[in-house]
């Protein structure tokens, strides 16, 4: 196992190679193990003629990363680089999982699609124990995708703007949808600013504390015409709306489905009643739709499931009883005789080129560092992330006696904390090019000299997205959260007074 | 580099062994266990320490039985099945050597909150823990070194009291009803969450679980999955929630409804059991025969449900 994080996280820790990469040069880092693949006679040539396409425009955009050039872009030594590339590529089975650090880049798409391409290089995909696998931070955001979620698409990842598409969804609902996309949550603050959005209805979501460059975020909220949050809680953007919807907790008092990371559809079911006056999301939403005059009745959670399942074909098969009685389904799932499917892309293998279908192709693509740049001004790197007991802005978390809980704390390293002249517990002033908070320090072994770390758990202590950049990816909508430039100063009464040494063993 | 195992022989693909146990001829895969062949044939074998989802550590010995040709008793959830074995669960042999360990283990241990088959089974099997005298009182056994002990009293029965160790929000050790079964030292290490916050300290009777140099448990490695207590047989590990609600007599399991969900936290998609008593979450647990995580858990599907716990 290789582990390619800034931190020598948990997870490294556990690793055979732990790859301690500079903050967001992870294309960098996979194009230079592509051209260490090619260079070696190491590519699965076999599988690139069947079922890949563009192979020399990819061998041609990586040449210029040389392992010399790959360990002055990611920071990671280039005999490391070397010997992931051939491990990689030998083995009889790999994959590939990511998390955030991948995602949340200006170059989020990129990314993904660096390693995507590594993985036709070798043909670690659509095999057993081979393949790409991100790993989703959230119960049901992979099914927030798939039930159409999105601006362009419909449950099932089916079109918008195919005219097909949306003819059936037309015939079936009785109603016209609009033929163009939408906008994504990047996109809708940006026309929040621009005066094109006026009203906001959101489900769930805190975004007050949760998008990066919060003054911004909330500044604009503030400047709607109307908002209205369905939630559990009167979070801080619920605080900000002109209606809220009090909302039953979907996960333990509600009927209904969620799909893991790897696909799985599994049932929800209710075991608490929900506090007076909450009312379930799909009460609330056929209500909504009652008083904007479409009456849809008072489908139960099931109902609306087979309407889905109607329309989805790959959630055809998908029947209550047998998401019950098989522990869950991986989609697609097409028809009721059918198991479902426990990894994708498998097609690419067959023998039979009408059943291996189209291509896959390569794409490959360029590197660009971060966009906060490091200078003298701003000379840290701070990358967020989350502890493994808490969750996000802590909404859900914050709540239990958790024994492990501390803090926020801006994690520096040994010797970043003894050139600033800083001691554990110090409260510092934290500096980007978007804002200023303050936050004790925090001894951390785990990084290496010139990277921070914060959580954004405690945004009520410490609000760390206002230090975030909210520039985001063009082709995901995703901030780059993972990349920001920082600098730290002492208080002014910290200042002369000796730092306190180390007083805890960072752990 | 780490070398995949390779992919275990399916169950249909595996040789059929044919064996008898108590009289009946039965045919299973090569590689089943004495247990296992048992269960298929519907025979029931009381067992402390076994649990599917963990590889049997031998230390209970309440599952041997009698194999034909063996010196000695088998324990029967670890010993494969062979050839033209011959089985029997329930000869005297069997039953006194059960009875005998029912009784130590019921004489020296607070059995209280044990599941209903080890009362059931001390019943069966005739156990009588009060023939080794009273239990003798606390002793001062946890700030013992290993290797030492207090002698109960003349007439008395030793046993493993301790001091109740409360020294988080989540869970209690109650050591004082502990079999040293070993479950949660495996759940703990390589069986599930590779923490290792806990291990067997000391020997022979003085022998207990202990985390590194008895710490507390905040101290300790410890990361609060709980995946000890799901494993606990004895509830010697158990939710704070229930310690106190079982103290001031309101734990009803009659009242309680267990509900499976999926967690509210990440995307793995653990599968939740909610215990529920006068709509509160008094417990959670995970269902061991499901997929994606075999019974176990991290600290926030365990222990992180305080938000759904309107007014």
């Amino acid at each position: 196992m290789y582990a390619v994080d800034p931190r020598r996280s948990t997870s490294a820790q556990w690793a055979d190679v732990w790859m301690g990469i500079d903050v967001g040069s992870d294309i960098a880092l996979a194009n230079t193990v592509g051209r260490e693949i090619i260079r070696a006679g190491l590519v699965n040539t076999e599988f690139v003629r069947r079922a890949t396409t563009g192979f020399e425009e990819y061998a041609e955009a990586v040449e210029p990363f040389t392992l010399a050039e790959g360990e002055r872009l990611t920071g990671v030594p280039a005999d490391l680089i070397a010997s992931l590339a051939h491990d990689y590529a030998r083995a009889d089975r790999a994959q590939l999982c990511w998390t955030l650090g991948i995602t949340e880049h200006h170059s989020a798409t990129d990314n993904v699609l660096a390693l995507c391409d590594l993985s036709l290089l070798t043909g670690h995909v659509g095999r057993f124990g081979s393949g790409l696998v991100p790993l989703r931070g959230q119960n049901n955001v992979q099914g927030g995708g798939d039930m159409g979620a999105l601006p362009n698409k419909f449950p099932g990842f089916q079109d918008v703007e195919n005219d097909d598409i949306r003819a059936k969804f037309d015939a079936r609902w009785g109603v016209s949808v609009p033929p163009t996309r939408g906008w994504h949550l990047s996109q809708m603050f940006d026309a929040m600013e621009h005066g094109e959005l006026r009203a906001l209805y959101v489900l769930g979501e805190n975004p007050a504390q949760s998008e990066a460059d919060t003054p911004r975020a909330v500044h604009l909220l503030e400047g709607l015409d109307h908002l209205v949050v369905q939630d559990i809680f009167l979070t801080k953007t619920a605080q900000l709306a002109d209606v809220v919807l009090p909302a039953a907790l979907a996960a333990f008092e509600s009927e209904g489905t969620v799909t893991s990371s790897e696909r799985r559809v599994q049932r929800l079911r209710p075991a608490l009643q929900p506090p007076e006056g909450a009312r379930d999301d799909l009460e609330i939403i056929c209500e909504l739709a009652r008083r904007l005059g479409s009456d849809w009745g008072h489908p139960s959670a099931e109902e609306v499931w087979d309407e889905c399942r109607s329309l989805s074909p790959m959630h055809t098969g998908m029947r209550y009883d047998r998401l019950e009685s098989l522990g869950g389904i991986q989609w697609p799932c097409p028809s009721e005789d059918h198991p479902g499917t426990p990894f994708l892309h498998g097609r690419l293998w067959a023998e039979d080129p009408d059943k291996r279908g189209n291509p896959a192709p390569f794409m490959p693509v360029a590197f660009e560092p971060p966009l906060d740049e490091l200078s003298e001004e701003f000379p840290l790197r701070l990358t967020t992330g989350r502890r493994l007991d808490s969750f996000n802005t802590g909404v859900q978390s914050n709540g239990y006696a958790s024994p492990l809980r501390r803090p926020e704390t801006l994690d520096l390293s040994p010797e970043d904390m003894a050139s600033l002249g800083v001691g554990e517990g110090e409260v510092v002033r934290i500096t980007s090019r978007r804002g200023s908070i303050s936050a004790p320090v925090h001894l951390e072994r785990s990084l290496r000299p010139g990277l921070a770390f914060m959580t954004f758990h405690f945004p009520d202590q410490v609000n760390t997205n206002v230090l975030t950049l909210d520039t985001w990816d063009p082709k995901s909508g995703t901030a780059e959260f993972k990349a920001t430039a920082i600098r730290v100063e002492r208080l002014p009464d910290a200042v002369g007074a000796a730092p306190v040494l180390e007083t805890a063993e960072a752990g | 580099m780490t070398t995949l195992a390779p992919a275990p022989t399916p169950v249909a693909l595996r040789r059929r062994i044919e064996l008898s146990i108590d009289g009946e001829a039965v045919t299973v895969a090569e590689g089943t266990t004495i247990l296992q062949a048992c269960r298929t044939l519907g025979i029931e074998v009381p067992t402390l320490c076994y649990l599917e989802t963990l590889a049997p550590v031998n230390v209970c010995r309440v599952c041997v039985v009698e194999v034909e040709g063996s010196r000695a008793l088998v324990p029967s959830c670890s010993r494969p099945v062979a050839p033209g074995m011959v089985v029997r669960t329930g000869s005297e042999r069997v039953r006194t050597s059960r009875r005998m360990v029912l009784e130590l283990l019921a004489s020296s241990v607070d059995l209280s909150t044990a599941g209903g088959d080890v009362h059931r089974w001390i019943d069966e099997y005739g156990a009588n823990a009060d023939r080794h005298g009273p239990a003798g009182g606390p002793t001062a056994r946890d700030r013992a070194h290993a290797g030492h002990h207090e002698a109960s009293a003349v007439g008395e029965a030793a046993t493993v009291a301790q001091v109740v160790k409360r020294d988080n929000d989540q869970y209690v050790r109650d050591y004082s009803k502990c079999i040293l079964c070993y479950k949660c030292v495996e759940a703990c290490g390589e069986e599930a969450q590779n923490t290792f916050a806990i291990a067997v300290a000391g020997r022979g009777f003085d022998a207990r679980i202990s985390t590194e140099f008895d710490v507390a448990l905040p101290d300790s490695a410890c990361v609060y999955c709980g995946n000890c207590i799901g494993v606990c047989p004895t509830g010697a590990l158990m939710f704070v929630s229930e310690h106190d609600l079982r103290a001031s007599g309101e734990w009803d399991e009659s009242r309680q409804e267990v509900t499976r969900t999926v967690c509210p936290y990440c995307g793995v998609g653990c599968n939740l059991e909610l215990h529920v008593q006068d709509n509160r979450i008094v417990k959670v647990t995970s269902p061991l025969d499901h997929d994606v995580t075999r019974g176990n858990l991290c600290v926030k599907g365990r222990f992180g449900f305080e938000f759904a716990q309107g007014g």
